[in-house]
């Protein structure tokens, strides 16, 4: 088969996961490439690869500008994101027959040959010193027709988000639902300085890691970043006060107000599907309940009343109820609160005597959580109909998970030799991809709504 | 560290009463640290903190002999409670030090404490927020019904953000389990 992209450095190796075995593939660390900031971007490599992911070739867009090579890799930055979604198997230039940059150009016969069901062409143009027009073609090769075509203006700021669009249109057109290279992650890092102290950081960043700014940096720990469905602020929990506290933060203008910071916990904040409501749990009355605050009129309304932990609630799609952590049954479970008779019921019935921080998925046809068996944590995933349980992640200390906009992928906290980093996984498990930052700690991810 | 026998047998005879002081003030809901059932040390609940705090203070009478054993100041000089996996109930190895400040509390009514509640790494970030929680309120308890105010000891949790060890294993969970009191 085709797995040209696949350098030397490539091992294979069978694993047993679940009772399914899975080829593990470590493939060519992707997107590395030298950011234009000193910040350094996140590292990301795919662990394992679908069942059958779509061969396609990127080929390096033409160059029309006046210095030798245009200012990033356009072509490079679309293949990395189609590799990521685990659904593509995207060739390494190096392997390519010939770099055609022009329809009447390609000899579709050379790329059927190889396999190569779709080719990607096109050219990169300077207009002005800071503007550059972006064309390309995804094409068939089989039916040697092109499929779909765009020629998009950027500036120098945005040529990587107008490579994310490009890979987004190419992934949508070929697979049938909408992707998620566009999107930005949120996430906390923690550093530790050389006397001891660590400093916290809320950052987002593209999906790629790439372009990461910084939102909040504090010597007290932050926690729990949640975007609003606007994409316009995030909320999150502060300990700058000695003391859990939520905020609301603009991240275009970087102002914020505190939402929350009443005696107590005040933790895990999350918008409702409308942006109007923000969930959150407050322990002013004794022990952790879940509230809803409505953001515009500031009434709030108490959800739960138990004298057990009741946390971590997220919102289903359509806004009429919660799923949440309670371990009222003795330890943590997933439970599901109306939100307008505000009847209560347990969720979570699989063998795990842990199952914690549920999170919808957008479709609304899953739950993501953390569970246990005994065993470490890892990120198990719930479907409702029909119902059944499935644990998608395999290391021992797995948090946080997060899906992606497009319900297809979860993002979550792994624990490695260097500490806590980032990976993500296809909700059917067989996508795996860690993204490793250089150094420091980084956790909690939060992935971001669609772009529009 | 060192508490000598008699200290011991005296903890427990002390435990034995505040047990049964407890036992008869407010129901028990089992092991593993469940009786954290709605605490509220609020105004509804004065009469069953006050008649705890009386005993506590009748107490500490029988108690002398382990001041001159183990001084008082080496007892407050101990400010860090560890915890088992998975529970908020404090060890009887801490009682001593807890009759210590909360002796120390009960004779300067205008001294505060803050009671830092922590977990170890493992499980979801906001449940063990939760879970830090629960521990400083089991030491507030403690305290209150020992004889402090309940406004003179403030809680607050951390949850697993700010551990002391930061090794993936039992040694650094063990450490990182615990209540830090910080006058």
């Amino acid at each position: 088969m085709n797995r040209g992209h696949v350098n030397k450095s490539m091992t294979n190796r069978i694993t047993a996961v679940a009772g399914r075995t899975l080829m593990m593939v470590i493939a060519c660390a992707l997107g590395w490439i030298a950011p234009t900031s000193a910040q350094e971007p996140i590292r990301i490599t795919i662990e394992s690869g679908a069942d059958a992911p779509l061969p396609i070739a990127v080929v390096p867009l033409g160059w029309r500008g006046n210095s030798a090579a245009p200012p990033i890799d356009v072509a490079g930055i679309i293949a990395a994101d189609l590799a990521r979604s685990g659904r593509f198997s995207p060739m390494a230039s190096a392997q390519m027959p010939a770099q055609p940059t022009e329809f009447a150009a390609v000899r579709f016969q050379d790329w059927q040959r190889l396999g190569m069901d779709n080719l990607v062409i096109g050219t990169i143009s300077q207009t002005q010193p800071d503007r550059y027009d972006i064309s390309f073609r995804l094409l068939d090769s089989f039916r040697a027709s092109q499929l779909t075509g765009f020629r998009i203006a950027a500036s120098t700021a945005n040529l990587r988000l107008t490579a994310h669009r490009i890979a987004d249109i190419i992934y949508e057109k070929l697979v049938g639902q909408k992707g998620v290279a566009a999107t930005q992650v949120a996430y906390v890092t923690s550093d530790k300085a050389a006397n001891g102290k660590r400093t916290y950081r809320l950052q987002v960043a593209d999906s790629d890691g790439f372009n990461a700014r910084t939102l909040l940096e504090s010597p007290q720990p932050i926690m729990s970043p949640a975007w609003a469905p606007d994409g316009d602020r995030i909320a999150y929990v502060s300990f700058e006060e000695r003391n859990s506290a939520i905020y609301l933060q603009n991240i275009r203008t970087g102002a914020r107000e505190v939402i929350s910071a009443g005696p107590g916990i005040n933790s895990s904040p999350a918008f409702s599907p409308d942006g109007r409501r923000l969930a959150m749990t407050l322990s002013r009355d004794g022990n952790p309940e879940i509230y809803v605050r409505d953001l515009t009129t500031g009434s709030q309304q108490r959800v739960t009343n138990n004298p057990a932990i009741d946390t971590e609630a997220s919102w289903a799609p359509d806004g009429q109820s919660l799923v949440f952590t309670s371990d009222r049954g003795g330890g943590p479970q997933i439970y599901e609160v109306n939100l307008r008779s505000g009847a209560q019921r347990r969720l979570t019935f699989n063998q795990s005597n842990y199952n914690a921080r549920p999170r919808y998925a957008p479709d609304g046809k899953r739950i993501a959580m953390v569970t246990s068996n005994g065993q470490g944590y890892q990120i198990g995933v719930l479907t409702l109909s029909p119902q059944s349980f499935e644990v998608v992640t395999t290391a021992r200390l797995d948090e946080s998970p997060t899906f992606a906009p497009n319900s297809a992928m979860l993002m979550y906290t792994t624990t490695g030799p260097a500490g806590t980093e980032l990976a993500a996984v296809s909700v059917d498990g067989r996508t795996r991809q860690r993204l490793a930052l250089q150094r420091g700690e980084v956790r909690e991810p939060a992935w971001g709504p669609f772009r529009e | 560290m060192n508490i000598s026998r008699l200290a011991k047998i005296a903890a427990i005879v002390v435990l034995g009463i505040a047990v049964t002081a407890c036992g008869t003030s407010r129901k028990s809901t089992g092991d593993s640290g469940a009786e954290v059932v709605e605490q509220g040390i609020g105004a509804d609940e004065n009469a069953e903190i006050d008649s705890a705090r009386t005993r506590g203070i009748g107490d500490s009478e029988s108690f002398a002999g382990n001041e001159l054993d183990a001084p008082s100041g080496d007892l407050l000089s101990q400010r860090v409670i560890y915890f088992d996996y998975d529970s908020d109930s404090m060890r009887e190895e801490y009682r001593p030090i807890i009759e210590a400040h909360a002796r120390y509390l009960a004779s300067r009514p205008d001294s505060t404490m803050t009671l830092e509640g922590h977990a170890d790494e493992r499980g979801s970030r906001e449940y063990n927020l939760a879970l830090g929680e629960r521990r400083a309120m089991s030491i507030r308890r403690q305290l209150v019904l020992l004889g402090a105010s309940a406004n003179q000891v403030r809680t607050v949790s951390y949850g697993e953000e700010r551990p002391v060890a930061e090794g993936h294993d039992e040694a650094s969970y063990q450490v990182n389990r615990r209540v830090e009191i910080i006058y």
